[in-house]
This record gives structure tokens, C-alpha cells and sequence, in this order.
């Protein structure tokens, strides 16, 4: 007997055909969103290995190989772990400053910093080219100074540091809340200066938002394309990286190119993002 | 430190900010509006927000489903489905154009095969970019609504269920009301990201004006012909209807955070 007085089996048996019919929209709904997933991401994902495994292993070494193909992944790697060790300073110091800081403008600069978010990749590279450019209103002063940015490193990394700019913030700003500040107070109060209550305290609190605001920003800044094609040109051998040569590839028609080189930067990201959350998991 | 931050912030964020409107209104309101009512450029506008609207719609219905399913059902597979989602965050835009080329476009199998038996154009046509963004916006939906769905309280559609109510009026009335903030914000975040969509686009649309160009191709196509007042007029309203959209959001959030505490 149950406590509503009513037999147990006259119970299950008046429960069951609810429990059915939720049984058959469980398993709709299951095989609805795997087949959306499958055919949206994971068909493409395949399609793209086969089609550059297509004619077997050979031909991607060679086309991988190639001089400027190299010297584009080496320009990605430069770009990417400058941007990374940029933000994993500015960064952090901008994420501590809009939770622990309180001023005017705060609000305002909180829903700022999600700009990158939203402006267009190509509007970005746009805008530093207003400015760096040849017509661009700082172009006397970088003439007089003989430095270069647009159509050249310094251009294309500014345009990867704009695009990555949320990231650190992002990842950081909601753990640095959580942690509070009343640990940092005691340590105060037993004596640590700033620095060290920042060291000792709350950044082991708060590392992993820290490594994962830089694995982003990393995986961010190694597939950037349309800020750093039109602030760097994609000048072959001297401004090209990996998006930039793949791109180039897929006009010029070299299939194999074009879609090893996109397998070996989606799967370079791919393990790095993926990696993270391993190890994040690992240590829990 | 603060003094760091904020000349980084307003170095990076707002002076190129404010050099693009300087520039786009050199001309007054009248030639920004010229320029963006020239054919090719409203044309592109258009595609651009269309596009993006109908990716927004499916993307909702989508996101919530797969964010149910994650949060409702453990079955085989529940933990690549997860880590599948978020697959399109570590994908570089560009490659994921590549992958749909490399699937849909007209001379490979599936493509071809559609295009003869069907007649569907997907590559260098609208339903190619509805793709390329769904792909790119899928996390979107889906990490937003997550997180409230799992902490609603099932004893109220227990409830609902033992008075006789039918599993599509308590998903109605019980489960969706409070899922509704975070559905809009996500949904007008993926919005925002495709209004500026390129490295996806870019692959899959062409660049054929007047039929599948889309904004951000176009701010290309005129940066690369010098045409400065075009490239700015309609780099500002890109960023104009971005920028709205996500001060709209943070307002939609903190009004809530208010109400609940």
C-alpha cells in the first residue's frame, strides 16, 4: 500500500502509459538532435579527413612540405603565442580590474570589452587599416618613425589582439567572483603586499579560468582569417599564415592542400581546446 | 593597474571604434546613407540579416532541443554529444567553410547529387550560409539555456503530469517560461556573431554580387577598391546593429539579476 492508500499495482498500472509515451519523445528527441549534430558537424568534419586523405598519405606531406606552406604555420604559431603572452598579463590585469575595481564607466566598459565578439572580422582589419595605413591618420607618425604595421607583422598581430581581446576577461571575470575577496583580505591583514596576495592567494583560486581563457584565446588567434587578411594582404612568404594560405589554395584549386592544411589547424585547435578540458577534468 | 587596463581597453576597443564612425560620417548622414542604400550593398545587407534571422530561428529550436537532451537524458554517447557542441569554438571559421565545400559544393558527391536529383544549390547560395552559421552559433543556444534547465525543479511538472497535463502543455507552460531569458539572449548573441561572419562565409557563399555576397564580403570588395565611404558606411551599420544587439542582451541580463535578488 502506498500512503495515498491506493495499491501499489493499480498505481503502476494507471502510471504506465505516461511513462510510455515519454519513453517513445525521450527517444525522438535523442535521435532528433544526434541527426542534427551529425549532419551539421560531424558529416563535414568527416567529409573534410577523406578528402584529404583522398589519395593517400604522400601527397599531404608534400603538399604540407612546401616552403611557403611552412612558413605560413610558422607566422600562425609567431602571431598566436604573442597574442597569448600579451593577454595572459593584460588580460588578466583587465578581468581583476573590472571585478575588484569599482569607477565610472565600469558598466559601460564590461559590456565594451564583448565588442571583438560581434564586429566583423573584415570591419576589424578595416579599422586598423584607417589607422596604420597608407592614408591612415597615423601614417605621418609611423612614416617618421620608419615602422610598418599594415601589410606586415605588427599590423596583423594588433588585428589577432583585438579578435582574441574577450577571452581572458570572459573566463576570467565569473571565477574571480566567485572566489570573493575574503581570503585576499586575510592576507593582508597577516601582512602580504598586493603582489604577493595576488601570487599566493588568488591566483592558484582562479588558475584554471586562467589556462582556459589562454587556450582559447590561443585556439582563437591560430584560426583568425579576416582581420589579418585584410590588415596583412596574405602577401605569399611574407604576411601568409595558415588561414591565409589555405585560402589561397581553395582559389587556386589544390584541393589537397587546401584541405590537409585545414584537417592539421582544425585539429591542432581541436586538441588543444579538447586537451584542456581533459586535464581539467583529471585534476577535479 | 587600473591605469593599465583602461589605456589597453580604450586603446584597443574604442579609438578604433570612434576612427571608423569619424570616417563613415566624413561625408554627413546623407552620403553614409547612399552608400548603403546603393543596390549592391543593400543587397548584401539584406542576405546578410535574412539569413542570419532564419539561422536564428532554427538555432533556438535546435539549441533548446540539444540543451533538453543533454540535461534530461543520459543514454550512450551523452558525453561526445556534450564535447561535440562545442567542437564549432574550436574550429577556425575558415575551415569549417572548407568542410561544407568540401561536402556540398557542386563537384563533389553529396553536392552534385543533390543539385541533379533535387535541384538544391547549397554552396555559393543562401542555404549554404544558413549553414555556415549554424555551425559556427550551435554552441551559442545551447550553453545558454543548459545551465537553467538543469537547475529547474522537476517536482513542478511531476506535478503538472499527475494532474493529467500532456508532456507538450508542460513543456509549454512549465519548462519553457523560464527558459525564455536565456533562449533570447543566446539566440540574439548568435545574431549578433553572424551579422559579421566571414572565414565561414567567405568559402561557402562566393562572392557573387547581388546574389551571394554577403556584408562582410562586401566591406572586402570595397576595401580592396579603395572605396573608403562605402567600406565604412556599411562596416558602421555592421557594427551599429551588433553593437545594439549586445548592450540589449547585458540590459536583458542585469534586469533579471535585479529581479531575482
Amino acid at each position: 500500500m502506498t500512503a495515498t492508500g491506493i495499491p501499489l499495482r493499480k498505481l503502476a498500472a494507471h502510471t504506465k502509459p505516461i511513462a510510455r509515451s515519454r519513453a517513445w519523445g525521450r527517444r525522438l528527441l535523442i535521435t532528433l538532435v544526434i541527426g542534427y549534430v551529425t549532419f551539421l558537424i560531424v558529416a563535414p568534419l568527416t567529409r573534410l579527413a577523406i578528402g584529404a586523405f583522398a589519395e593517400g598519405l604522400s601527397p599531404i606531406l608534400s603538399a604540407l612540405s612546401q616552403p611557403a606552406v611552412l612558413s605560413a604555420f610558422w607566422r600562425t604559431l609567431l602571431i598566436s603565442l604573442l597574442t597569448v603572452v600579451v593577454h595572459a598579463f593584460l588580460g588578466t590585469a583587465t578581468a581583476w580590474v573590472l571585478v575588484r575595481h569599482r569607477f565610472p564607466g565600469r558598466k559601460l566598459l564590461n559590456a565594451l570589452i564583448d565588442t571583438p565578439f560581434a564586429v566583423s572580422p573584415v570591419v576589424v582589419g578595416y579599422m586598423l587599416l584607417l589607422l596604420f595605413g597608407r592614408n591612415g591618420l597615423l601614417a605621418p607618425l609611423l612614416a617618421a618613425w620608419d615602422i610598418k604595421v599594415a601589410f606586415a607583422l605588427p599590423g596583423m598581430i594588433l588585428a589577432t589582439l583585438f579578435v582574441t581581446l574577450p577571452f581572458m576577461a570572459r573566463e576570467l571575470i565569473p571565477v574571480l567572483e566567485a572566489f570573493g575577496v575574503q581570503q585576499e583580505r586575510a592576507a593582508a591583514t597577516l601582512g602580504a603586499n598586493g603582489w604577493q596576495t595576488f601570487w599566493y592567494v588568488t591566483f592558484p583560486a582562479v588558475r584554471w579560468g586562467f589556462i582556459y581563457g589562454l587556450t582559447l584565446t590561443f585556439a582563437r588567434a591560430l584560426g583568425e582569417f579576416g582581420a589579418v587578411l585584410v590588415i596583412g594582404g596574405g602577401v605569399q612568404g611574407r604576411t601568409e599564415t595558415a588561414t591565409l594560405y589555405i585560402y589561397r589554395a581553395l582559389d587556386d584549386r589544390q584541393y589537397i592542400g587546401a584541405y590537409s592544411a585545414a584537417l592539421v589547424l582544425g585539429l591542432f585547435s581541436l586538441a588543444l581546446v579538447l586537451g584542456t578540458e581533459v586535464l581539467r577534468r583529471r585534476q577535479r | 593597474m587600473r591605469s593599465v587596463a583602461m589605456t589597453y581597453l580604450v586603446v584597443m576597443l574604442v579609438i578604433p571604434l570612434v576612427v571608423i564612425f569619424r570616417d563613415g560620417l566624413r561625408g554627413g548622414v546623407d552620403e553614409l546613407w547612399r552608400q548603403v542604400t546603393l543596390p549592391m550593398a543593400w543587397h548584401a545587407l539584406k542576405l546578410t540579416l535574412w539569413t542570419a534571422a532564419v539561422m536564428t530561428v532554427i538555432n533556438a529550436i535546435m539549441g533548446t532541443m540539444t540543451a533538453y537532451v543533454l540535461v534530461r537524458y543520459s543514454f550512450r554517447g551523452h558525453a561526445l554529444l556534450n564535447a561535440v557542441v562545442d567542437l564549432p569554438l574550436a574550429i577556425p571559421t575558415l575551415v569549417t567553410g572548407v568542410m561544407l565545400v568540401a561536402l556540398y559544393g557542386p563537384q563533389q558527391a553529396l553536392g552534385g547529387w543533390l543539385k541533379a536529383q533535387w535541384g538544391w544549390q547549397i554552396i555559393f547560395a543562401p542555404p549554404g550560409i544558413i549553414l555556415a552559421l549554424l555551425f559556427v552559433t550551435f554552441p551559442f543556444v545551447v550553453r545558454a539555456v543548459e545551465p537553467v534547465l538543469a537547475g529547474l525543479d522537476r517536482s513542478q511538472e511531476d506535478a503538472a503530469a499527475s494532474l493529467g497535463a500532456s508532456a507538450a502543455t508542460i513543456f509549454r507552460r512549465i519548462i519553457l517560461p523560464p527558459l525564455l531569458l536565456p533562449l533570447a539572449s543566446g539566440a540574439l548573441l548568435s545574431f549578433a556573431r553572424a551579422i559579421g561572419e566571414f572565414g565561414a562565409i567567405v568559402i561557402v557563399a562566393g562572392n557573387i554580387p547581388l546574389r551571394s555576397q554577403t556584408a562582410a564580403v562586401y566591406v572586402l570588395g570595397e576595401v580592396e577598391s579603395e572605396n573608403r565611404l562605402g567600406a565604412s558606411a556599411i562596416s558602421i551599420v555592421m557594427v551599429g546593429i551588433a553593437f545594439s544587439l549586445l548592450l540589449f542582451v547585458d540590459w536583458l541580463q542585469n534586469r533579471n539579476k535585479k529581479e531575482a535578488t
